[in-house]
């Protein structure tokens, strides 16, 4: 299960937790960019302990390396190779038969057209336009040859349900989702390209206050998304999630 | 153009619990995804700059605006013009939360659409005003009827094209009406929209000042979840079984009624009953009750036997439990779904091979012609007769829907769903002639299997096999043993133990258990069978059947040390010559179908690799099931 230790990811731990008498008995995937903020590899520590998890750590070195960075290239070139690939490299060293993600669909036209249960092919590829019917609790879950399958629980979740979740249940976050000088994050991802939005709310509910009122789009702040037209139709297609 | 006022819809006032599932189907190019994007837009439901930014992008790509492409997000969507898959949006009005579901409304997309609708409590059906009612007008109607979706709002679009005409209006509204009255259902209303212009989206039009009633957005309030399951029996498919710590749970969700500690359970098929001891929820709250979808994880009083698949209920109100039903299907599969082909039924988490034993009728979902013949082709619908390879519980779906609908997986991929209507008493087969090996598995829902467990004295052989036997027996296969020392006693009291003898009592159990499995049992052989040659004899001799070898393997140090019989004992004292392992030799199998180290994992571990093997081995039953 990748974790991006964003709060979404860690609504997924708990729902692991919940379902499994208390244990996350599957491996997490840290994809880490080496762009992360400082905060997030503090919490990392923490909530591996807090959550007894099995974390695995997987950077593109080969990328970095070859001088790939947010100083000299676009966003969705350095996105794909430091995610896209690193998550690729991780699948073929494991051969994972299903990857559980924290995508929704309210995030991004694309991801309001996935599937619970969403194969890719060897190469990791996602063929949007012929996907398996999925009805009655009845799922596409057996992976293709070489391939795997993507398992999306909180597909049918808006942002707020993730908020109210969080605050019925008093799962740990980052504390960058709350405002500070007049700002904060609404979802996280590189610093470089992650921008927060202006905010008055330091508490979960002036954050879920908020939220019933905005209207502006929860990835406004990652750039990646608006680099050209249809850019994370590309992007996920190659298999970023 | 009308003047549009709209209303504000940020703030609820009255919430109404749960999220309202409305997808929206129809011909296409009738509308659909514009109606949407209008309703969201209308609504003021759009991120702020969404549709100046989609303008923007249509300009620099020189195509004209269309409010399709706040659905439509996919680059082969927007040049075509066309829905491909499914959207689903949320948005919120004063009363309550919903999610509207974009379908596409080609035909090429049906499975998409099936997708769509199957989790929906209500549908909009769109009619383009100038097209009229159209093949996937009625198609759509007829999936809408077998996936239970009956709450129905017709939007007849595009009046702006027959100028706004009340009489094409009401001509659509006559005709469609009856066309939903053969199917049983029937429409709440019909609205006249203009999707494009918002006409009676959220606005009420100036231009159709004739039309009386309310506006989609008012249509929409209306509905009611219809997904209601109170009052249904409870019906926990068991999804696993956790062995984390010294505890076992049964893990599963409640798909209707609900379930309490203290209360006794059946587990179907198999049938053992006991009573929930406690729920054990992390983080540890207390609950006296999971309600209907929920999850649970629980433990039992007694520890019997449970797997994946059973449905656990209360003994009063028990499932049915058989092997051939009724049912009325829907087919999107590539390939016509064919009489006598296996295939692979899903119910709850109930996975088993399955057949058509009869094809009753077979309806086209256009014009509702129904037609006799041996397969049903793709977007068909279809009244047939499935037979399944094992026992499987299920109930009628006017009695539980949840447990009385099934997905057909063809070569796996999921090709077709139906709805359980009658059940059909299981016949006995009236063949004629010699009774075949495919009734046989027909009768024992599974097909027979030879296991040849090998390994030193003191291995763990009878243990293994005896565990083995019972967790098959449990699940209700046909399943024996055949223990070489007690053949010894009795087939094979005249051998003793020189290479000729020993190579005879191979042999002699090799022919008994080939015997057995004729007659459609899974045979668990134990026997040393030193040799390789030997145990390749049996191999060839029963090649008519599933064989796996089963290595039981442990060091010969730890063998001695269990010394379950005593027998090294007595070598080691002089008492026995000629003893495998120490003075006569073991040929360790080279490449046996399952490896199981004893001296490295418990008895319940090796068990579940045995039972893995046997799945796999007996798992695909003969496409040439004649019954
Ligand atoms: N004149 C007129 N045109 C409309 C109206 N509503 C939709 N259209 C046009 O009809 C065409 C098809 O609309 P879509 O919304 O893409 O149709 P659809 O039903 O979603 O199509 P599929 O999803 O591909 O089945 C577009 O060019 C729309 O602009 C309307 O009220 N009046
Ligand atoms: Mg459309």
């Amino acid at each position: 299960m990748p974790w991006s230790m964003g709060k979404d990811s860690n609504v997924l731990i708990w729902l692991a937790r919940k379902a499994f008498a208390g244990k996350v008995p599957f491996p997490l995937l840290h994809i880490d960019t080496t762009y992360e903020f400082p905060e997030m590899y503090t919490f990392r520590e923490w909530a591996t302990k807090e959550h007894e998890l099995d974390l695995l750590i997987r950077i593109n070195q080969d990328a970095i390396d070859r001088g790939v960075s947010y100083a000299t290239h676009d966003p969705v070139t350095v996105t794909h190779e430091l995610k896209t690939l690193a998550l690729r490299a991780a699948l073929d060293e494991y051969k994972w038969d299903a990857l559980i993600t924290g995508i929704r669909r309210d995030e991004d036209p694309t991801r309001a057209k996935e599937r619970h249960f969403s194969p890719r092919s060897a190469e990791g590829v996602w063929d949007y336009k012929d996907q398996p019917p999925e009805f009655w609790g009845q799922f596409a879950s057996r992976p293709p040859a070489g391939g795997h399958v993507r398992v999306q629980p909180l597909l049918e979740w808006t942002e707020l349900d993730i908020w109210e979740y969080i605050r019925r249940e008093a799962i740990p976050i980052p504390t960058l989702y709350y405002a500070r000088d007049g700002k904060r994050f609404r979802s996280l991802g590189c610093h470089p390209i992650t921008h927060p939005v202006p905010s008055e709310a330091d508490t979960i509910d002036k954050v879920i206050d908020e939220l019933r009122l905005t209207r502006t789009s929860e990835r406004s702040g990652r750039a990646q998304d608006h680099h050209e037209r249809n850019a994370m139709q590309k992007l996920r297609a190659k298999g970023f999630m | 153009m009308s003047a549009l006022a709209p209303a504000t819809y940020t703030a609820q006032t009255e919430t109404d619990v749960g999220r309202l599932h409305v997808v929206v189907v129809g011909h296409v190019d009738h509308g659909k995804s514009t109606f949407v994007g209008r309703l969201l837009h209308d609504t003021e439901s759009l991120p702020e700059g969404k549709i100046e930014q989609v303008k923007k992008a249509c300009a620099a790509e020189g195509m004209d605006f269309e409010y399709a492409f706040l659905l439509d997000a996919l680059l082969e969507e927007q040049e075509q013009n066309i829905t491909i898959d499914t959207t689903r949006i949320f948005f919120r009005t004063k009363k309550r939360n919903y999610a509207i579901i974009d379908a596409p409304g080609h035909r090429e997309f049906l499975k998409n659409m099936v997708t769509g609708a199957a989790s929906a409590s209500a549908a909009l059906l769109v009619i383009d005003a100038q097209e009229g009612v159209m093949d996937q007008s009625r198609r759509h109607a007829v999936l809408l009827s077998l996936l239970g979706v009956k709450q129905l709002v017709v939007l007849v679009n595009k009046m702006d094209l027959v100028k706004h005409d009340a009489a094409t209006f009401q001509r659509i509204e006559t005709e469609y009406t009856a066309f939903l009255a053969s199917l049983g259902l029937k429409a709440a209303r019909f609205i006249p929209i203009a999707a494009r212009h918002g006409d009676n989206v959220v606005t009420r039009s100036q231009v159709m000042a004739w039309y009386k009633g309310p506006t989609v957005a008012e249509a929409l309030d209306d509905l009611v979840h219809v997904d209601n399951v109170a009052g249904l029996p409870l019906r926990m498919p068991v999804s696993d079984i956790y062995r984390f710590d010294h505890r076992r749970i049964i893990a599963g969700r409640v798909e209707s009624g609900s379930l309490r500690p203290g209360e006794p359970l059946v587990f179907l098929p198999g049938g053992r009953s006991t009573t929930v001891r406690a729920f054990e929820d992390w983080p540890i709250t207390k609950r006296d009750v999971v309600p209907t979808g929920a999850s649970a994880g629980f433990t039992l009083e007694e520890q019997i036997f449970v797997e994946r698949g059973q449905i656990a209920a209360h003994p009063s109100h028990a499932p049915r439990v058989g092997r051939e039903f009724r049912a009325r299907i829907f087919w999107l599969g590539r390939e016509p779904l064919a009489l006598g082909r296996s295939y692979r039924l899903r119910l709850g988490t109930q996975d088993v091979p399955a057949f058509v034993s009869r094809i009753h009728s077979i309806t086209d979902a256009d014009t509702l012609a129904a037609t006799q013949g041996d397969s049903v082709p793709k977007d068909a619908v279809a009244d047939i007769v499935l037979r399944t390879a094992a026992p499987i519980a299920y109930d009628l779906h006017h009695e539980c829907p949840v447990t009385g609908r099934f997905a057909i997986e063809d070569g796996e991929r999921i090709a077709g769903g139906g709805i359980i209507t009658e059940e059909v008493s299981s016949s006995q087969t009236n063949g004629k002639g010699r009774v075949t090996p495919a009734e046989r598995i027909a009768r024992h829902g599974h097909g027979p299997a030879i296991l040849w467990f090998t390994g030193l004295s003191g291995s763990g052989k009878s243990t293994l096999s005896e565990s083995v036997e019972r967790r098959l027996f449990d699940s209700g296969k046909h399943v024996l043993r055949v223990d070489g020392d007690e053949l010894r006693s009795s087939l094979s009291r005249d051998l003793g133990f020189t290479p000729e003898a020993r190579a005879e009592s191979v042999r002699r159990a090799a022919a008994v258990a080939g015997l057995f499995a004729d007659t459609g049992a899974i045979v668990l052989v134990t026997l040393i069978a030193p040799l390789a040659a030997d145990r390749e004899k049996s191999r060839r001799a029963l090649a008519r059947h599933a064989f796996l070898e089963v290595f039981v393997d442990a060091p010969l140090a730890v063998c001695e040390s269990r010394d379950p019989k005593g027998l090294y004992a007595k070598v080691r004292r002089g008492e026995i010559r000629e003893f495998t392992g120490i003075s006569s030799p073991y040929e360790a199998p080279q490449d046996p179908e399952v490896h199981v180290r004893t001296d490295q994992v418990d008895l319940a571990a090796a068990t579940e690799q045995v039972l893995a093997a046997i799945d796999a081995a007996v798992r695909e039953p003969r496409e040439d099931w004649e019954v």
